[in-house]
């Protein structure tokens, strides 16, 4: 539909994408053209090249690299559809966004809704400039998929919290600088007694023991905290209110996660088509055909499987547009998100035969052992952020309506 | 379960009985992270040896037991149950082919010694990341009274210890297995470190000269020897997928969320009941497998197909469910599942993928 309101706006961002190049063209160092978004990876802080820091530092002070969130706490305050053309206009030079984490992805829009001025001021602008890492205190041992079964305990000592409990699988808990807690404040209720507070892991009583993963790389942590003082102004939300917030905050990290493999992508893994790679490994016919014709076709089937995927992320785009918030709708993406990924790294290995299954040393390229370590790291994508079967649950609740069993039924 | 005879049934039990007690997934994680190039502990195959395991399918002319195939594979399947790092698969295909197909002389010579556990032997074949023999580009050509071997094998499983290869080459217009002793001159070997924490080497043979009777048969025992291979890690496979699924109930019995333990859950519940029923369709195809060997069955080579094929679509449900159901400790190194997962997948390329194996099970059906 071409109002003449929309024509206007399409001039607007003309004007917009011209700006953005200039920008761009005036901050972007060429050296970074092509690389990937180095603060996303799983692989724990990088060393940073010089132009990477100029890079981070010039986007960051511009609020580029959160560009929807407000002007004054640091973000770049634009509209969504300015956002799409600066997206635009950076995917066509190949920049990447150095700005991200669990700040950008899930706390940051969290706290805009709920916290206070002061806590805005304090938090929103360092994650705008990519200074901070925060990480994620939810889980526990015995909360899990059952996450209100939360033990870990904040006592109300008059001037601040004393927490004492402990987390775990906290992504990248050995480098983070805050933590964002689900803590328990009222033992004698489940939902209603849980509060969300903020924890500066640098105070004392905090204590964080890598876990190494299947994949070999240890990017997450059990969490222990021995009476840490946490001071009260920490606290978001009313006492004893952070189940809501907190779930608010999975929304946004589900809908961050249903985008698919970027974030799982470790440096230096295949991106060749999975097409492209079976003819390198398999071989193909006079007219380009993979030769192993089941392996052609699982690969069109995965294929299919995610173009229709990813006709779906932007179909739902375009209805959510105008719309404040991630939609009910995000449960089913995470779920297929995580499928894609995984059946994706499935056949990659498949394809690569044993070369896609070296582990280290002689004899594989770097590609093919990065291919291994995907393809293991993969496997959680169905595990965090809310399961696939605690996702199929939800769907088929809250969205389906379907009743739950009576006790009692075969 | 197959119906056992005596014999077999206190094979299986003494098999896991040492599997249980002396061989638990411990064992194999020493073994992993004490990071050799053998991957296997040396007092554990010696112990098999002494069990007589080695011997099972070694006719008893040659200090081996000959209870055949289902019986190596009983064993084979208890092993792969805590994932034992033992090169008795490969010495037990690499018996096979000289059971088939080595001279009296060369038997004489041989198999006591892999029945004894001394020697441990092993098929080289593949030459590239997939499991292809039809794609062979060693050569083994006429030198005299005798050969010259050339060429490159890649994944060979248990070779960076192997003191015997059976070496399928291309000679006099056909494909055959040669039999090369390890210690031979030109032969050099580069480690292969992979997932599974085991052995697989690849071997360089640069003009390794043989007697004219290290050509064991031809072309005919080319299908057999490797279908015996191919059902060997398919019993292997079943005792893994066996172990893998035990451990996943028992933690859905255990692990307790909302309240009640997570089997309560009946999409859980689901997935418990399908892999089964896979299961059981997996032991039926492997001991089917493994028993047309023991009967000289004509339909071996369909047989084996089907038992590697099925095995392998089970043994990598099973080992991603296993991962999934475990939630986030399905994840840790800590955990067993993701030990099953990547021996699984390379057991899975070896001796064939399933597209392999349905594709020859079509061809061998007229389709
Ligand atoms: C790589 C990785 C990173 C993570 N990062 C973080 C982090 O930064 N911060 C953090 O707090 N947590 C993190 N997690 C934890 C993650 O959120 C939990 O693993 C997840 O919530 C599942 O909980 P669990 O591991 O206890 O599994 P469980 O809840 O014990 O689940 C075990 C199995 O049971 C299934 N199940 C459970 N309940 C039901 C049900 N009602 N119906 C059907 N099936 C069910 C599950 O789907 C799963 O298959 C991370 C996990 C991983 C793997």
């Amino acid at each position: 539909m071409a109002s003449a309101a929309a024509i206007r706006d399409d001039q607007d961002l003309d004007s917009f994408r011209a700006e953005v190049r200039e920008w761009l063209e005036a901050n972007f160092p060429a050296s970074l053209r092509g690389k990937d978004n180095a603060m996303a990876t799983i692989e724990g802080p990088a060393q940073p090249s010089a132009d990477e820091l100029a890079w981070q530092r010039a986007i960051g002070e511009k609020g580029w690299g959160v560009p929807t969130w407000p002007k004054q706490y640091g973000g770049g305050g634009l509209g969504r559809a300015e956002a799409r053309v600066l997206g635009e206009e950076m995917a066509r030079i190949g920049a990447h966004n150095p700005i991200g984490g669990m700040g950008v992805m899930m706390f940051g829009p969290t706290l805009l809704e709920y916290g206070t001025e002061a806590q805005k001021q304090q938090h929103i602008p360092p994650i705008c400039r990519g200074e901070i890492r925060w990480c994620q205190g939810y889980s526990e041992p015995n909360a899990g998929s059952d996450l209100a079964a939360l033990q870990c305990r904040a006592e109300d000592r008059g001037d601040h919290f004393l927490v004492n409990g402990q987390k775990t699988w906290t992504s990248g808990g050995q480098w983070a600088d805050w933590c964002f807690a689900l803590v328990r404040t009222d033992t004698t209720r489940k939902h209603e007694g849980i509060s969300f507070l903020l924890i500066d892991m640098k105070s004392p009583g905090v204590e964080v023991k890598p876990i190494r993963l299947i994949s070999g790389q240890s990017p997450f942590a059990e969490t222990f905290f021995t009476d840490v003082q946490v001071p009260k102004e920490n606290l978001v939300g009313p006492l004893n209110g952070g189940w809501s917030i907190g779930k608010r905050l999975l929304q946004h990290e589900r809908s961050s996660l249903s985008g698919g493999s970027s974030s799982t992508r470790p440096r230096g893994a295949e991106d060749r088509s999975l097409g492209e790679l079976a003819k390198h490994y398999l071989g193909a016919d006079a007219e380009g055909r993979v030769s192993d014709g089941e392996l052609r076709a699982k690969i069109a089937r995965h294929e299919m499987e995610a173009r229709a995927f990813s006709l779906t992320l932007r179909r739902a785009a375009l209805e959510v547009r105008g719309n404040q918030g991630p939609s009910a709708a995000t449960s089913i993406m995470k779920n297929v998100g995580a499928k894609v990924t995984q059946d994706r790294a499935e056949l990659a290995i498949e394809v690569m035969g044993m070369n896609g299954l070296g582990w280290e040393g002689e004899g594989f390229s770097d590609k093919e052992l990065a291919t291994t370590r995907q393809w293991l790291w993969g496997k959680a994508v169905s595990i965090y952020g809310g399961s696939t079967e605690i996702q199929n649950n939800i769907v088929a609740k809250r969205i389906l309506g379907l009743p739950d069993p009576k006790p009692g039924a075969a | 379960m197959a119906v056992l005879n005596e014999e077999q049934t206190m094979l299986r039990d003494m098999a896991r009985e040492w599997v249980q007690n002396e061989q638990p997934i411990t064992a194999f994680r020493a073994v992993r992270d004490a990071g050799t190039a053998e991957g296997y502990d040396r007092d554990a195959y010696r112990t098999v040896a002494e069990m007589g395991w080695t011997g099972v399918i070694v006719p008893e002319a040659h200090g081996g037991s000959q209870f055949g195939y289902l019986s190596a594979g009983l064993v084979m399947e208890e092993l792969g149950r805590n994932l034992v790092a033992s090169p008795l698969g490969a010495t037990t295909a690499a018996a096979g082919a000289l059971a088939l197909g080595g001279s009296e002389a060369q038997q004489a010579a041989w198999l006591p010694r892999l029945a004894g556990g001394e020697v441990v032997g092993t098929l080289a074949v593949d030459e590239g990341p997939h499991h292809d023999p039809d794609k062979v580009e060693a050569t083994a050509a006429r030198d005299g009274d005798g050969y010259v071997l050339n060429g490159t094998k890649s994944f060979v499983p248990e070779g960076d210890s192997a003191h015997l290869f059976l070496v399928l080459a291309r000679a006099d217009g056909e494909r055959a297995f040669f039999l090369v002793p390890g210690d031979a001159a030109a032969i050099t070997r580069a480690r292969r470190k992979m997932a599974d924490g085991r052995s697989h080497a690849e071997v360089r043979f640069e003009g390794v000269r043989l007697p004219a009777d290290a050509k064991l048969g031809g072309e005919a025992l080319v299908d057999p020897v490797l279908d015996r291979a191919r059902s060997l890690v398919a019993a292997e496979m079943l005792g893994m997928a066996g172990q893998a699924f035990e451990t996943t109930v028992d933690y859905l019995k255990t692990r307790v969320q909302f309240g009640q333990p997570i089997g309560a859950f009946q999409a859980l519940q689901h997935r418990a009941a399908k892999m089964f029923a896979e299961i059981e369709l997996m032991r039926s195809a492997v001991e089917a497998a493994l028993e047309a060997i023991d009967a000289g069955r004509s339909d071996l080579a369909e047989t084996a197909s089907l038992a590697k094929a099925v095995a392998n679509e089970t043994l990598n449900l099973v080992s991603r469910e296993m991962v999934q159901l475990h939630g986030g400790v399905g994840m840790t190194d800590e955990y067993d599942a993701g030990l099953y997962l990547k021996r699984a997948r390379v057991l899975e390329n070896q001796w064939g993928s399933a597209g392999f194996h349905r594709d020859r099970f079509a061809k061998l059906n007229g389709y």
